[in-house]
């Protein structure tokens, strides 16, 4: 076994040059696999980790549109409700508009048994709900912004005055929240609405979305009925969706951020298949007299089978594996310098399909040849 | 050796009875061997002369087990190998014959001694012992200061001589020779078969070895002429 390992070592780094080539283009093309499957993952993990009985309730007429406050009173006593919280976009940036943050007047007393992923340091969730002009800033925020708790922060509006005149807001950070996930985005920043309503010059009893836990998911059809039949023929009409279905469409918006990656990174491993399979046919051609009298000796065909598939497998783990790494340094990179992205991480489930793509493409681009030193004839090679 | 013997005998290692060889080109078929018969003593050292296209090589083709005959029997001490599975004739290979090929077939990249491991690798040996078998043909070809080096950074002497430490470093009974000195010099090749010699003489190697030279024929115990598929004359050394 051994052996063999050597054999297929000393044999894939006989041509240093051919090897260099071939690993770099297999780690190209792994390195874009991984950043880019793990952009996807980012916005697909908005949905993913959608909680299954939480709805959302907008306005039918679209999602930036306001609901009267009234309305949440009114969804409360719903059969199969849990419990409900209200949101509205608030527009903020810190001190640039580039600067810009998810932020959101919520209602404090209910956001954190409706978003239960967030976490929250006892201490200072206490000190968030009694301060009314206290932030609860996402840990990605604070780090973004260099923001600790303590922190006197002015922030901007983009939509909102206020009456004292002005779009500055001055705000207190209170609370760093975690996400239960590592994926959850922690980049989000929350305020009390009953501070925001009251200094706002226009607006005033509106809010711009209610999230709604219901108290099994199985009753979610009949909780979206009820809710919009509620408020149907009104100058609100509703229009409530499951949390996975209304950030899935939030994502699409963009545009399909999905089938864009897969036609990259298809195009980049049909690159690689045809440069790698093409290179590993042509070591193997070099190699006839070498392979028939390896059979000569009396290794058999299946063996020789194997190391050769061995060699094209090694290679693609070589590549591929590096790739993955300089991916993982990569999208670190990135969603350090570009906060206003999700965040991008390289997870278990991006190592896996990373691995059974080196596997697959091993496979793929060894098998032909592998096949070609199986059959091949000892005297037809020798007498070449 | 001797001709139309039928029946193997305790003295006899290889034997070959009826044997038919054809190939198919296009639609013609040619006739290598029509109905040879020989055997192959214990311990002979048999060289097989003759012009190119008389079967020669085929014929060592198939002593070693690379290639089949068409119809006919071949026995080598005491067991029928041709009709044996591909896998079955790998193994059969790997125990019993050594090939010592003209131009020396060694794999570039490995270094002398690793090139006369590759039979061991075939058996169930520790890596300590392989390397007391590897260290003993190599002081036998008289190249164990040469272990380390490659192929390219030795004369075609010396790859010849790592291709015979090769060929004997798992004690096979018989060495299958395709012109082994065809590739050097007279003095090379005059080393190369004295080592032959040495080999057969006082290790007991039975040897057969393909050439078209008459001088590296005297080495042999004996020495057969084929022409057209025939044996047409045979003598001893």
């Amino acid at each position: 076994m051994m052996g063999d390992l050597y054999l297929i070592f000393k044999n894939i780094t006989r041509k240093k040059l051919r090897l260099t080539l071939t690993l770099f283009a297999t780690f190209i093309a792994f390195m874009i696999y991984g950043v880019m499957t793990s952009f996807q993952s980012a916005l697909d993990a908005g949905v993913e980790l959608s909680a299954d009985d939480r709805l959302v309730v907008v306005n039918k007429i679209n999602f930036t549109q306001p609901l009267p406050i009234a309305y949440v009173n009114r969804i409360k006593p719903i059969e199969g409700v849990a419990g409900t919280s209200h949101l509205s976009w608030f527009g903020g940036y810190y001190q640039e508009p580039q600067n810009f943050m998810p932020m959101f007047a919520v209602e404090q007393d209910t956001l954190l048994e409706v978003y239960n992923e967030i976490v929250i340091p006892e201490e200072q969730k206490q000190a968030w709900l009694q301060n009314r002009q206290g932030l609860l800033v996402g840990e990605k925020a604070a780090q973004n912004f260099g923001w600790k708790v303590g922190d006197r922060v002015p922030i901007s509006s983009n939509i909102y005055s206020r009456k004292s005149g002005g779009q500055t807001w001055d705000f207190d950070i209170e609370a760093i929240y975690k996400g239960s996930d590592p994926k959850f985005d922690t980049s989000g920043v929350y305020f009390h609405f009953k501070y925001f309503d009251e200094a706002r010059t226009f607006g005033q009893n509106t809010i711009g979305f209610v999230a709604v836990r219901t108290t099994d998911s199985k009753l979610n059809e009949q909780v979206i009925a009820a809710i919009d039949d509620q408020f149907a023929n009104s100058p609100f009409e509703t229009e409530t969706v499951p949390e996975k279905a209304f950030n899935k469409a939030f994502i699409e918006q963009i545009g399909n951020i999905g089938l864009i990656i897969t036609f990259v990174v298809l195009a980049a491993f049909f690159i690689i298949l045809v440069i790698v399979g093409n290179s590993m046919a042509l070591a193997i051609r070099e190699r006839t007299n070498e392979i028939a009298v390896m059979k000569t000796l009396g290794f058999k065909s299946g063996r020789i089978f194997i190391m050769v598939l061995g060699e094209s497998l090694l290679i693609s783990f070589m590549g591929g594996g590096l790739g993955l790494l300089i991916a993982s340094g990569l999208t670190a990179g990135i969603s350090e310098s570009i906060p206003q992205l999700p965040p991008l991480i390289i997870d278990q489930p991006i190592v896996l399909e990373s691995i059974g793509f080196m596997l697959l493409l091993g496979l793929v681009t060894g098998i032909i040849p592998a096949i070609s030193a199986l059959r091949l004839n000892i005297v037809t090679a020798l007498s070449r | 050796m001797t001709e139309g013997t039928a029946n193997t005998t305790d003295e006899n290692l290889f034997q070959l009875t009826n044997v038919n060889k054809r190939f198919t080109k296009g639609r013609e078929s040619i006739t290598i061997f029509d109905n040879l018969n020989m055997s192959i003593k214990k311990g002979e050292f048999l060289a097989i002369m003759g012009p190119s296209g008389s079967g020669k090589t085929t014929l060592l083709n198939m002593l070693g087990g690379v290639d089949q005959p068409t119809n006919g029997e071949v026995w080598f001490d005491g067991a029928r190998i041709d009709k044996l599975s591909e896998n079955g004739l790998a193994k059969w290979r790997a125990a019993n014959i050594g090939f010592i090929f003209q131009f020396y077939n060694l794999m570039p990249m490995l270094s002398a001694a690793r090139n006369v491991e590759l039979p061991l690798l075939l058996t169930n040996l520790s890596k300590k012992r392989r390397k007391q078998s590897i260290d003993a043909a190599l002081e036998l070809v008289g190249l164990k200061d040469r272990a380390g080096h490659k192929p390219k950074e030795m004369s075609g002497g010396q790859q010849q001589r790592v291709a015979v430490a090769r060929a004997i470093v798992s004690d096979p009974k018989m060495l299958l020779c395709d012109e082994p000195t065809g590739d050097l010099d007279r003095a090379t090749a005059d080393e190369i078969l004295t080592m032959l010699q040495e080999l057969n003489r006082e290790y007991g190697k039975t040897i057969v070895m393909v050439t078209h030279d008459p001088e590296a024929a005297k080495y042999a115990t004996k020495t057969v002429h084929l022409d057209k598929g025939e044996f047409v004359e045979k003598g001893s050394v």
